[in-house]
This record gives C-alpha cells, structure tokens and sequence, in this order.
C-alpha cells in the first residue's frame, strides 16, 4: 500500500462521478460500445485538471538539427489543439454498479437452488511421485540440502548438493469443486426488412448495458444470438449486429429455435435464463402470434428468470406484436414488455427491462 | 532529517555495496572537479515508488490531493506502455535526496549518480535558490499533516474544492519576491505628511525666484505631487506581480483557507526556481555527467549503453526545446570562449571570420567562467547572454510555426535574432503569464482590477474563466483582469457566478482609473 493510493482512489471517485453524470449520453450515443477490453472498459472524458492563467495554443517553436533551413522543411510536430480527452479505464464492475444506482435497479437475486457445480483442477499440493515435467527444482534441492546436512555430508567449503530418487517432489494437483450462479442470455432480434440500421445500434446498446448488468451478478454468463425473418438461426455476436436480412417475419420461428437451444443447451434446474426479444412488433400474421404465445405459455416463460421483449419502433411496423403480448401476458410477472420509439429512450427502457429484479 | 527518508533507510533502502562503490568514487571525484555539493543520499525505489514520488513532486509525503493520483496514474501507464521512464530524480534540501530505480542497469545508476551531483551543486550555488527552504522535506510532512487535520474539521469536499481554487492560481507569484522588497505599504500619517507638503521649490535668491521657478514649473510639480499623493492612497501602491500572495495577505478568508492557501503558496514559491533554471540546471548537470563518465567512470563494457542512454536524454525532438540538449551545449560553449579568449574588447571588433576561427589567445578561464556562470545567472540571462550568432549558427538553430492550411509545423526562420526572440519569449512566458494586481479597491467597491501586460499571446479562455471565477470566489467580490483578445483590449470581469467580456481597458496608461466600466471606451 503506497501512499499515493488515497489519492489514486479519490481521483477514481471523482472519475466514476463523472462517468455517472455522463451515463445518459453514454448510454444514448452508443460511444462505449466496442470500448470493451477483457474486464475493463476505456472511458473518454474531457481531461480532468485544474486550470490555471495560462497561454492558448502557441503556435511558435525552436528546433535544431541540419536541415537546408528554407521554408516548408519543417518536420510534423505537436499534438493537434483541440478537446483534451482522458481515456480512463473503468472495470465492467465499476460501470455495473453505476448503472445500477444510476437506474435505481434493484439487484438481481438469482433462482433458489440453480446452482451447477464445476470441478476446477489446482496445483496446490506437493507429492513425491510425478511425471519429470511437473518437477518442483526448488523443494527438490531444499530436500536434498536437508538430507545431506542431516547425514553430515554437506561441506560448506564445497557446497555441491546431489539430488537422490527420494529427495524429488512434484507439483500436484488437487480437484475443487466450487459452486456457481450460471445464466444464459439469449439475444433474438428480428431482422426483417423494417429493422433498419438505426433500430440495430438500438439495441446493440441495449444488449451493451443488459450484457452489463447480467454479468455483474453471475459468475458465469453466456450469451447466445438468434436472428430471425421467416427463419431462425444461430449467429455470433459480430453477425447479430450486422446482417441485414429482408423479408417475411415468422417470430414463432425464434421462439421455437430459442427453446430447441434452452432445451438442448441450458437444463432449466441449473441456468438462470434471460431471453430477450428485440422487434419491430410487425408479425406475419395472427396465426403466427397464436403459435408464438403458445411457445412462450408453455415453454420460453416457464423455464425464464424473466422474458423481455423490447419493441423499437420503426416507420413500418404496425407494432401489433406488443399489444398481443401485453393482452396475452399483462399481468405475467416474468414477462416484461418495453418499447423504445428512440436512441433517447434507451435509458428508459433498460430501466423497464431490468428493474424487475430477477 | 525528515522522518519519511529515515524509514526509507531503515528499510535497508540504501545502496548494495557494489552501487555503494561506485557512489563513493563519484563523489570524490565530482568534488575533485570543484563540485560543492550538500550531503546526498541515494534512495532505491521500485518503478511504483518513484512514480508516486514524481507525482508528488520529489517528495515522499505530500498533503492528500487527487491531482497527485490522476499524474500518478498516468505515469504508471506511459511506464507501462513502455513511453516514458524516469532515470533520475533529486530534491533540492539540506541534506538532499536522490532516487534511483532498482531497474536500471547499474551503468544508468552511475550515470545518475554523476548527473545528481551536478544538480545538488547547482541547488547549493546558485544565487536563485538562495532563499529556498532547505529542510522542505519537513515542511512538506508539516503540510501533510496540517491538510489533514483541516480535513478532519472542515470534511474532505471542501478542503479539496478550496485547495483547487488555490492550486488554480499557483503559478500566479512572484519569482523575485524572496530576493527583494517590493511592498511599500504608506500609512495614513505618511499620505497626509506627503499631501500637505509645499511643492518643492529650487533654491533661489528672491530676486531670481521667479526665473528658477517659473509658475509653469510649479504647477507642473504640484501636478507631479497630486499624482504621487494618488498613487500612496491606492492599494497596492505599486502593481503586485505576487497575486497569490496578495491574496494571502488581504482576502476575507476564513482561518482554515488562509492555512491551506499558505501551504498552497509556500510550495509554489519553492518550486519556482527549478521553473526558473531549467535550462542551466539540466544542462549544468549533463556538463558534469558526460565530463565524469566519459573520463573515468565507463568501463569498456558499459559504453555502449551509456551512449545509448546518454544520446536518448539530448535527442531534439521537433517542435521542442529539449533543455538538456541546449543547457550541456550552451555550458561547452561558454567553456570554450573563455578557454580561448573569444570574448572583450578584440573579439568583438574582429570581423574577420577566417581570424575568428582561428583565435585562441590561450586564456584558459573556460572553468572559472562557468563556474561564476552557474552562481549568478538563471536561465533567461543565461540565454540572453550566452546565445550568441555563432552558436545559433553551429547548431542550426531554427525558429518553426505552426501552418493551419498545411497542418503542419514549418521551419520559419534561421535567423539569429529571430531564434533568439522566440527562445527568450518561450522562456521568460513559461508557465505563467504576468498577471498585476492594480488596484483592490476598483470603482471605490472593493473590486479586485488585475493587469495582463500582453507580450503577444492571448491568454487561454476557457481556463481563463474558471480561474477569475476563483479568484473572485476567494475575494468575494467581483474581479476585472485586463488583457487583449485578437489585437484588441478587453476586460474579463467575473462576479463569482459569470464571466463578462468588456471591450476596453479600466485603466489608462498613467494609472489614472475610470470611474466606471460603464463610462465610454478607451481607445489603446
């Protein structure tokens, strides 16, 4: 511990604070998205620093060196003038919690007994048998320095330690079993032709903060990524948010792939399980929405810590799809319905999908 | 000694015997060269350390402040990153403290050693830290603790909010103010004895009075007279360069806040002759280091990294003044002429290029100049009279500026006087520009009027707003500072709450005032 760590940590304090003030533009712009590295995000901010009486951009220097001195030999030099940015770095945790308090979110209590357990090997243990690449040098020559001044043969004028068969000791693993809290997101996203590039960063961003969130309160957390027109498939993240398909929409086809993977993948005793749907709300027909409800009735809600749908409005949707839900689902708990006519109200309708608390 | 540095040295942080060695053999020899230094003691450090104590300013205990935190994080980043690195870092106290980084390869740490050596001589020497307080490592801790016990009393936010306000003027004193008096304070005794004296009359026979005082001569005295009563009744009575100071004297404080600007300003004051030597200091230190090194200490085995690290230190980077690299040359430069003679009455009539380099009248005082040199100058006289057209030629010097349609830098000029004016302006404007306290009773309110004699840069707005609002915060009345924006006079006032941007000046050229910032304009 240094001295310098108060400092260090009141700085960070003041950093988080402005990060706090800043959240809704974050959250709005979409500024963070791919800010994201391992356990940390990096976090422009306009420099923090105090300011003092001091001249504006001097636009005059000295330099030496053999140059042929006429003008326009000058070399490239200098930061440009403008907007000092500081980058900082923030962990996922840090930001989580600032949502949260940010979004008045309550935290999430993960399902009674959904806990898997997973078997970790460790090297912990010292044994005397082993395979040679598992070795221990150290405590080796430590046995033998012992057994040799033990039986008298250690010569400090001539300090050579020989190493015998029973003085060698080998790195061992011991196996542990350790409990944890495992959830699945699952993304779907209706990608038919009325889903257009503003919808997508839409809910690329809401899937950022959710993504966030989620992660925040379980150890383990996986997301998988449907899309969907008349047919569903399995993408990864990076194709999610940028195909752009044209077509029909069969939400029924979503439904039902996302239960073929729940089912398959994901035992319901043992996940904690958040779909969430993104749409324009424009289904193919009634007959559909009529299979769909009944993906949801009997499969999708009951296996879901909770089911989130979130419509972003778009100039062709109908929007038809959220009205069904709601009159299907209204007064289901675990259902949560949402929808974002604008970038503006994604703070919102995080707050809607995730202030549920489950 | 400081209480800090002792555990340092508890710690068993001094030197491994083979670093020890060569300490011991670089003192002798530095105080071989003539060096008078003060006892120095060498400190290991991890990276971390000596990050925290650059941070810090070179100093282990400092009072508890974020700003430190923020330079201290991003020190730690550009070492990581591999961008930057510290070799070397000394104090200047009595005795004096140098740190090395345990990471270095022992020829770094020689040549550090050598380098802090030079430093510590100059600390000891030049008349510029004449006045600085040799046991500031005490005070610093001394500080410290005060900061943390007004933080007790008076809760964290405040003292930090407070403590910015007062860190945002600190490079608003006067770095002459140790050397001389410059405050004349007149009593009211004095100002009434100097308004009811009789005008000054030339002696003179009665006869000849009225030839040797002419009515017109009188009424020019008595003018003379009126202006001098005006000018003791205005407070200050001459502009006060110190405004931080002049702050800590007369604003309404309360007790706590006159404590911490005092800590504030008493720092600022001790750093201002590193601020003011820079130049000499680096360039005196490398002088020293490369002398030693290259002469004695390297073994065949170190060379290479030696000239490595060495040539890494003096490279010129565009667009920079690299102060190591000038300061060693201008010191060889000055070295030589004296060596040879190249200076009074016939060198400066000889204009004969071929004469000039041949001439050496063998007069070997290059030592004894440079020695009388590091005692008395600091770095603008420095480079005002040792610049000269021959070095500026034999180095290339160069002026550049910054072309916004090609968005890049150009070289401008080659010329002496040009690459002189722009390295004597850098200098003289670096850090902080002069700001004047005129008057602290503007419009007969109370009011704070502050004077920027404009040398040709216009100052940086946006700060510049959030500085006036905390000085006015701190004399709790509005405060004008008049400067120019774009070749035109204006005057930014600011209440506390908003800046105001007047057109004009408060004050004229003979220091006679306006009655009001409403009244008509002044034409410059």
């Amino acid at each position: 511990m240094l001295k310098i760590d108060n400092d260090l940590g009141r700085f960070r304090d003041i950093v988080k604070g402005r990060v706090r003030r800043e959240l809704r533009r974050y959250m709005s712009s979409g500024e963070l998205l791919g800010k994201q590295g391992g356990k940390v995000v990096s976090i422009p901010l306009p420099r923090i620093g105090i300011p003092h009486l001091v001249y504006g951009d001097n636009d005059k220097g000295v330099g030496s060196g053999d140059g042929d001195g006429g003008p326009g030999t000058g070399q490239q030099a200098g930061e440009t003038p403008g907007e000092h940015l500081l980058e900082v770095e923030i962990t996922v945790e840090e930001l989580a919690e600032l949502l949260g308090e940010e979004l008045e979110l309550p935290r999430i209590e993960p399902k009674g007994s959904k806990e898997a357990r997973t078997v970790r090997h460790r090297y912990k243990g010292i044994s005397q048998q082993g395979p040679e690449s598992l070795r221990h040098t150290k405590r080796t020559y430590r046995q033998a320095l012992k057994r040799s001044i033990a039986s008298g043969q250690y010569d400090p004028r001539r300090p050579v330690i020989v190493p015998q068969k029973e003085d060698r000791r080998y790195r061992s693993f011991v196996a542990e079993t350790e409990p944890r809290s495992a959830a699945v997101i699952l993304y779907m996203m209706d990608v038919s032709g009325s889903m257009g590039e503003q919808q997508k960063e839409i809910v690329r961003s809401e899937a950022f903060w959710i993504d966030m969130w989620i992660r925040h309160h379980y150890r383990d957390v996986e997301t998988r990524y449907v899309i969907h027109d008349a047919q569903a498939k399995e993408v990864d993240r990076d194709t999610f948010f940028r195909t752009r398909e044209s077509g029909g929409t069969l939400i029924s086809s979503a439904y039902r792939l996302a239960a073929q993977i729940l089912e398959r993948d994901y035992p319901v005793e043992d996940w904690n399980i958040y779909p969430f749907h993104f749409s324009d709300g424009d289904n193919w027909s009634q007959s559909d929405t009529r299979t769909c409800m009944e993906l949801l009735k009997t499969k999708l809600i009951p296996w879901s810590n909770q089911f989130s749908y979130g419509q972003v409005d778009s100039q062709y949707g109908s929007g038809q799809f959220y009205k069904d839900l709601a009159a299907a689902f209204g007064d289901e708990e675990r259902v949560v319905l949402s929808r974002i006519p604008e970038k503006g109200a994604i703070m919102d309708s995080i707050k809607e999908l995730l202030g549920g608390g489950r | 000694m400081a209480v800090v540095s002792q555990r340092f040295l508890r710690d068993g942080r001094g030197l491994p015997p083979e670093l020890e060695a060569a300490r011991v053999e670089i003192e002798a020899l530095a105080r071989g060269h003539g060096l008078d230094f003060f006892e120095t003691v060498f400190v290991m450090c991890t990276y971390e350390e000596i990050n925290m104590i650059a941070s810090y300013g070179g100093f282990p205990t400092r009072y508890p402040h974020w700003r430190f935190g923020m330079d201290y994080l991003q020190m730690q980043k550009s070492y990581e990153f591999g961008l930057s690195k510290i070799y070397e870092m000394v104090i200047n106290t009595d005795p004096s403290y140098a740190y090395l980084m345990d990471c270095n390869l022992p020829v770094d740490q020689k040549l550090v050693m050598a380098h802090v050596f030079g430093h510590v001589d100059f600390f000891k020497n030049n008349a510029w830290f004449a006045h600085t307080n040799r046991k500031m490592l005490d005070q610093m801790a001394n500080h410290a603790t005060k900061v943390e016990r007004i933080i007790d009393r008076q809760g964290q936010a405040d003292v930090e909010r407070f403590l910015e306000m007062c860190v945002s003027l600190d490079n608003l004193v006067d770095p002459y103010a140790p050397h001389i008096v410059r405050q004349r304070v007149s009593s009211e005794a004095e100002v009434q004895a100097a308004a009811d004296a009789d005008v000054s009359r030339l002696p003179a026979s009665d006869y000849m009075d009225p030839f040797i005082n002419p009515p017109e001569f009188l009424e020019a005295q008595r003018e003379r007279k009126a202006r001098s009563v005006q000018r003791m009744r205005r407070f200050p009575e001459s502009p006060d360069r110190d405004v931080l100071g002049f702050l800590l004297r007369h604003a309404p404080l309360e007790r706590w806040q006159r404590e911490l600007m005092q800590v504030v300003y008493d720092e600022a004051c001790y750093f201002q002759p590193q601020a003011m030597t820079k130049i000499m200091n680096e360039g005196w230190a490398s002088y020293w280091h490369t002398k030693m090194m290259t002469q004695h200490i390297l073994t065949d085995a170190e060379v290479v990294d030696y000239a490595d690290h060495n040539a890494g230190t003096m490279s010129t980077r565009p667009g920079q003044l690299n102060p190591y690299a000038l300061g060693v040359k201008l010191w060889r430069h000055v070295e030589e002429r004296w060596d040879k003679g190249r200076f009074g009455k016939d060198w400066m009539a000889c204009d004969d290029p071929m004469e000039q380099e041949r001439w050496d009248t063998g007069a070997g005082l290059g030592r004894d100049k440079i020695f009388e040199v590091r005692r008395t100058h600091n770095d603008v006289s420095f480079v005002d009279t040792f610049l000269t057209e021959d070095f500026v030629r034999q180095h290339g010097m160069f002026t550049t500026r910054y072309d916004a349609r090609a968005k890049r830098w150009v070289v401008d000029s080659d010329g002496f006087r040009e690459v002189k004016q722009q390295v004597l302006t850098m200098l003289a404007t670096r850090g902080a520009p002069r700001i004047l306290v005129l008057d602290a009773d503007a419009f007969h309110r109370g009011e704070l009027l502050l004077d920027h004699p404009h040398e040709g840069l216009d100052l940086q707005l946006d700060y510049a707003r959030e500085v006036l609002g905390n000085m006015a915060r701190i004399w709790s009345r509005p405060v004008h500072l008049q400067t120019r924006l774009d070749d035109k006079p204006v005057t930014l006032s600011h209440d506390g709450e908003e800046l105001k941007k007047v057109d004009g000046h408060l004050r004229r050229e003979d220091g006679s005032r306006r009655a009001d910032p409403d009244a008509e304009e002044e034409t410059p």
